[in-house]
């Protein structure tokens, strides 16, 4: 599904964030991305969407180099849905608004079918009451909520999750996690970020443990968290449980 | 002869309707010299980002903030000829300096308010695949706007005044109608108080259409 070959970034010359990273997402899976601050979580998933643009290497979506400088982004990016740890929701649209624009202006949907899509999908996220609230009328649960449910509408194949709940107090992250696990296993492929170690133990079907701009160990949930290959992976585990 | 200190009423109502005939190019002044400084300036709040055309950008607006309308009239109106031989009349002269005046002061307003727009918004459009132009017309504009609209109705009010020079140029505003009547009459107050009455119910407008919009455009 996304292929990823020998991915650096640096910011400028002194700051190496990612250092040379070889990855193969399959289709369907989903994946936790975890490790300490400043390992380049995000800026990993960042790239993948080429929100970032990578400094070096090749990211191949579906067979595609989007990496080429030729790929039209904006195509690419309907595939790939993203949700942002601070939601980014439009403060200027309501909820109902938030969902239907991009279907209007990407997909070129009618307005009487972007309607029924964005609340059918506020339905899914329990959030159908909500449609005419505005982002600041919103709890961050809410609002994230809102968020996954703009991504889906698009109907995308990947969705990139930038630790989407690290904004959130607990009450609210289980709601949000709750959406996320229903989306598991559904077909989607995802690609979390996250600090949230139960829950990428309990949903993803594979860890990618980051370390200092390198993917240190990529292991099934199980054998992650009982017998993890590196010290370093080890050693983080034992501080987060 | 002695200045009459006693305010006459009947004097202020004798000459009030032929002061207040010169609104009507106030009007035409401001509201064509604002139409020209919005274009003026969104065109420059997005190209100062451009490298090159950007310094130009940026040298233009310190020039028209640095300076006073007066000078940029005169200049305009006898610096051009002589340096460029470009003879302009005296209404093209002010529209001109006005609107190239207050599309400086609009441009770094614009662009304060489109730096004010919060970048995750911009990202999450562009993870959504929105095109760039769409992103400005749909999701930087309306938000940016919305954040300096009272600044911008304050630009228009500040323009309204300001046109009040024109009159050193000769344009029979309601400046110049003053001068013409102090002379005949030897009395400076009372067609003053037309003049400030007339501005004040001006701007008040200005400002409570200013208000209904930003009523309107309210989403928080």
């Amino acid at each position: 599904m996304i292929k990823v070959e020998n991915l650096y970034k640096n910011y400028g010359n002194d700051v190496k964030v990612l250092k040379g990273i070889d990855f193969m997402f399959e289709q369907g899976k989903t994946y936790a991305i975890i490790g300490s601050s400043g390992g380049g979580k995000s800026t990993f998933i960042r790239c993948l969407n080429m929100l970032e643009y990578p400094s070096k290497g090749k990211i191949i979506f579906k067979g595609q180099e989007i990496t080429d400088g030729k790929t039209n982004l904006n195509k690419v990016r309907e595939k790939m849905g993203m949700v942002f740890q601070n939601f980014n929701l439009f403060e200027h649209m309501n909820v109902q608004k938030n969902i239907t624009y991009a279907l209007k202006k990407v997909k070129n949907m009618d307005e009487h079918n972007a309607v029924i899509k964005a609340s059918s999908l506020l339905q899914m996220v329990g959030l159908k009451h909500r449609e005419f609230a505005y982002p600041h009328q919103l709890s961050g649960g809410e609002k994230q909520r809102v968020a996954i449910a703009r991504a889906l509408a698009m109907e995308p194949e990947v969705l990139l999750c930038d630790e989407p709940t690290s904004a959130l107090d607990p009450e609210m992250t289980i709601e949000v996690l709750k959406v996320l696990k229903d989306l598991a296993h559904t077909g989607l492929t995802m690609i979390i970020v996250t600090h949230e170690m139960n829950f990428a133990r309990e949903v993803a079907d594979y860890i990618i443990y980051m370390d200092q701009g390198q993917i240190a160990e990529c292991s099934k949930p199980e054998d992650f968290f009982t017998n993890a290959k590196t010290e370093r992976a080890k050693k983080f585990i034992a501080n987060m449980l | 002869m002695l200045l009459d200190v006693r305010f006459n009423f009947e004097l202020m109502m004798e000459w009030a309707p032929f002061i207040l005939e010169g609104l009507g190019i106030v009007l035409l002044i401001s509201m064509i010299s604002a139409f020209i400084g919005i274009i003026i300036g969104f065109l420059c709040a997005f190209l100062k980002k451009i490298p090159i055309i950007g310094a130009f950008v940026s040298g233009y607006i310190d020039l028209f903030r640095g300076t006073p309308v007066f000078f940029q009239l005169y200049f305009i109106r006898y610096g051009l000829p002589a340096l460029f031989g470009l003879q302009l009349d005296i209404f093209t002269c002010a529209l001109l300096v006005f609107g190239l005046n207050s599309g400086a002061y609009l441009a770094e307003i614009i662009r304060a308010g489109i730096e004010g727009v919060n970048k995750g918004q911009i990202e999450a459009a562009k993870a959504l695949g929105v095109s760039q132009s769409n992103i400005i017309k749909d999701i930087i504009l309306p938000q940016a706007v919305r954040k300096v609209l009272p600044a911008i109705v304050n630009e228009f009010i500040t323009l309204t005044k300001e046109t009040s020079v024109v009159s050193v140029l000769g344009i029979n505003d309601m400046m110049k109608r003053y001068s013409f009547v102090v002379a005949k009459t030897y009395s400076p107050i009372e067609p003053l108080v037309v003049i400030g009455i007339a501005y004040y119910t001006l701007n008040k407008l200005l400002s409570f259409i200013g208000k209904r919009i930003e009523r309107r455009m309210k989403y928080d």
